[in-house]
């Protein structure tokens, strides 16, 4: 079963990532039974029926805006934020902001091109779940990388894993 | 200057680490190159047309001595025994092999050193005055404020992976000396009416292929908000920031494509939602990183130092020099020495190993251990007694660093260009030695005064050219190295974007062409008026005709 990182550990994960071809009409889709990341698209046009339904998340890609997704977060158990490129850091902000300004408690996870590198950055914004694409990593590979989430033991600014600056945290002297 | 606690140490060491094991990883194949080059860049390792460049941070642009003999000793150990001072105030390193990177920087972190974003999509090493707590025009001393900006920008979780590299300036005196106005955030520190500090803050400043000056968003923003300020202009910038285009990817092409009206409303939507949230700056934070920068131990001295004035009537040598490279300080009888790395044998701003250890001891001598580096790429002794300065002469003059030449035509600014550079269009250096070399009259050069000379190697403008009283851009034009130049650019106060006079020149025709600039100037000049302000006031046109002939004035009207 392929694998991810869940608050820092390894573990299973079926869920499945739904990707619209440029073909298909977000109405005329059949979603698959299990766990489900569904795009913006088709959450908005199957809202209805969809919100209701067990193991049903939306996927937004780095384009698209956590705002659009604001007034549906009590229904949904988890988001998922696509880095299509490592490089393009808008997920960390959409992230940030699912977790501070929306207060939104499922899970929030990192896909597309997740990689080791990366994993502090993403933590600290807000991301529980971390998917490297499939075949990525070994499995062996991916128990290493765990270690990159402690790259950094205190950091100086606030986030969303440590809402206190470090000045507010720790006794500073001069 | 400020002092590693446990807390910041252990985030440089812990860089380190992590560093050592990408490195490893890369060069065991698990990571690729495309994976491997934004974290080499965030470290300031750029792969260049010879070898590795590794750029060191200099937090503001201040070292000790201490940290400046581990530059030497880098300079001599893994490099080829020099250094390079940048117009960021950092320190670059030419000839690095990958494989040793992480030593060098396990070295630097002894020393409370580091290259952390000193490149990449991140946000940069914060430049500053380089005569903070010294200058006599200074409101507020800027460099508790770019230490505290420092710890808040270094490994910003969010903002790790900008649209494009991201530069902040802070400038506290009457003259701006950090070009505020051509950084992504330009911070000026004043007092508002109640005498509270706080910042005017510009935005959308920049350089590169299109030179933009920053505009106002915000005219006061209390102390206390600064950090959640800039945390809302980035947020902005890091979400709606075109990722697209590389060359439309800075702030500035957001901030103009919208308006400034339009991104202020949406950087101060943001603003109210972080604004007194947790990283609102406490008194006791900001006093404690104030604490390391309090004044030092002054003499109280006499203003005029007798023996000074006897030493610059008997030595006309140091004389000139002491004209041109002693500034003005504001303790009485000390004084601010500008160590020139502007020597024409030459590349401007390199520094070799025994220089630097040379420019140690002065700092340990005579200005309590500390230098700093300009973004016009000279060392300063901020904190020299008057009474020391001939002795500071003498050594500095047989290591090379007393060229007189401060502030002159000659003490340019000069990308490293296509002698190192794989970006380059064209070679900087030898241009800027070959105006050296006919620039080489000193009394010529004070005639000609206060003027700014700027060189970069391509249009990304690492040389500032764009805000140069005169600019030289090396172009490419099939495949062979050619020159264009441009006239009225200038930095401090009166930020203004050069133009380009005309068709570009071959290497050989340069010095001419800027002795025919220079020709215009003393023609045409007013008493005591300075080369920019003739510029400002006669136009190009004259330049024209005195570069190209009177075929430029007839061509651009009969194009008219
Ligand atoms: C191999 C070395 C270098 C490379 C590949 C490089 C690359 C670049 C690029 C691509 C830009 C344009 C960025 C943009 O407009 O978005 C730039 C700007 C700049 N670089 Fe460099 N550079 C190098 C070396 C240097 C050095 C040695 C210095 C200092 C002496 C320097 C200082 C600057 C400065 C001040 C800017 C102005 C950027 C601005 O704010 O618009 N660079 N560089
Ligand atoms: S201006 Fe161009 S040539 Fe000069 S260092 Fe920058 S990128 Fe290289």
């Amino acid at each position: 079963m392929p694998k991810l990182i869940r608050n820092g550990r390894v573990v299973d994960d079926s869920a499945e990532i739904l990707v619209l071809d440029e073909t298909q009409a977000p109405e005329a889709l059949t979603l698959p039974e299990g766990q489900v990341f569904v795009p913006l698209a088709v959450w908005q046009a199957h809202k209805g029926m969809l919100s209701g339904r067990a193991g049903v998340g939306v996927w937004l890609d780095s384009h698209e805006s956590v705002e659009d997704l604001a007034e549906d977060l009590e229904s949904l158990s988890a988001v998922a934020l696509n880095f299509p490129k490592f490089t393009d850091g808008r997920a960390y902000s959409g992230a940030a902001l699912l977790r501070s300004r929306y207060a939104f408690k499922g899970e929030v996870r990192a896909i597309g091109d997740v990689l080791r590198d990366q994993f502090f950055f993403m933590q600290r914004c807000g991301f529980d779940t971390l998917q490297p694409k499939a075949g990525k990593y070994s499995d062996a590979q991916l128990e290493e990388a765990v270690a990159s989430l402690k790259d950094f033991s205190s950091p100086y600014q606030a986030a969303i894993d440590q809402p206190e600056p470090l000045f507010r945290r720790a006794r500073r002297v001069a | 200057m400020y002092r590693y606690d446990p807390y910041d140490q252990k985030i440089v060491d812990e860089r380190v680490a992590q560093f050592r094991d990408q490195t490893r990883r890369y060069l065991a194949g698990e990571l690729t190159d495309d994976e491997f080059r934004p974290l080499r860049l965030q470290n300031g390792l750029y792969i260049q047309r010879h070898a590795p460049m590794l750029r060191v941070a200099v937090p503001y642009g201040l070292l000790s001595t201490t940290q400046i003999r581990k530059l030497a000793h880098i300079a001599r150990t893994h490099d080829k025994g020099y250094a390079h001072v940048t117009t960021r105030q950092n320190f670059q390193f030419n000839w690095p092999e990958l494989k040793v990177v992480p030593e060098i920087l396990a070295e630097l972190a002894t020393v409370e050193m580091h290259a952390i974003q000193t490149s990449g999509a991140c946000i940069r090493n914060i430049t500053s005055d380089p005569f903070a707590g010294v200058a006599g025009d200074e409101y507020i001393d800027p460099r508790p404020w770019c230490e505290v900006l420092r710890q808040w920008s270094t490994f910003h979780p969010e903002f790790a992976f900008l649209p494009r590299k991201f530069k902040i300036a802070v400038n506290g005196a009457e003259q701006d000396r950090a070009v505020i106005q051509c950084h992504d955030i330009g911070l000026e520190l004043k007092r508002d009416a109640a005498g509270e500090i706080g910042f005017r803050v510009l935005v959308g400043g920049g350089m590169g292929r299109t030179p933009i000056i920053g505009t106002e968003i915000n005219d006061f923003v209390p102390w206390q908000h600064i950090i959640t300020y800039c945390e809302a202009i980035l947020r902005v910038y890091n979400r709606y920031g075109r990722r697209d285009n590389l060359y439309k990817a800075r702030i500035k092409i957001l901030v103009k494509a919208l308006g400034i009206a339009e991104f202020k409303r949406q950087v101060e939507e943001e603003w109210a939602f972080g604004k007194n949230g947790p990283s609102t700056l406490t008194e006791a934070e900001v006093a404690r990183v104030a604490t390391h920068f309090t004044t030092p131990a002054y003499a109280s001295l006499p203003a005029e130092d007798a023996g000074y004035a006897a030493q610059r009537s008997a030595t006309p040598a140091f004389a000139a020099w002491a004209r041109r490279n002693v500034l003005a300080h504001k303790v009485p009888g000390y004084a601010v020495v500008v160590l020139s790395l502007k020597d024409p044998q030459r590349a401007p701003g390199d520094i070799t190993d025994a220089q630097l250890e040379l420019v140690a001891d002065l700092g340990d001598a005579y200005s309590f251990g500390e230098v700093r580096a300009t973004h016009e790429q000279n060392l300063v002794l901020a904190d020299v007694r008057q009474s020391d300065l001939f002795a500071v002469w003498e050594k500095a003059r047989a290591a090379g660093l007393a060229t007189p030449t401060f502030g002159l035509l000659t003490d340019m600014i000069c990308c490293p260009g296509g002698d190192f550079c794989a970006l380059a269009n064209a070679k900087s250096i030898p241009i800027a030695n070959a105006i050296q070399a006919r620039f080489d009259d000193l009394d010529y050069l004070y005639d000609i005064g206060d003027i700014e000379l700027n060189i970069s190697g391509c249009m990304n403008s690492c040389g500032h050219h764009h805000v140069g009283h005169i600019g030289i851009l090396g172009v490419d034009k099939n495949g062979s190295e050619w020159y264009q130049v441009s006239l009225g650019g200038s930095q401090g106060n009166n930020t203004s974007i050069g133009k380009v006079i005309g068709r570009a020149f071959a290497a050989a025709e340069m010095p001419d062409v800027i002795s025919k600039v220079i020709d215009v100037y003393r023609a045409q000049r007013l008493d005591g008026e300075r080369f920019i302000e003739t510029v400002r006031r006669i136009g190009l046109d004259p330049f024209k005709i005195g570069v190209y002939g009177d075929a430029a004035i007839i061509e651009r009207k009969q194009n008219a």
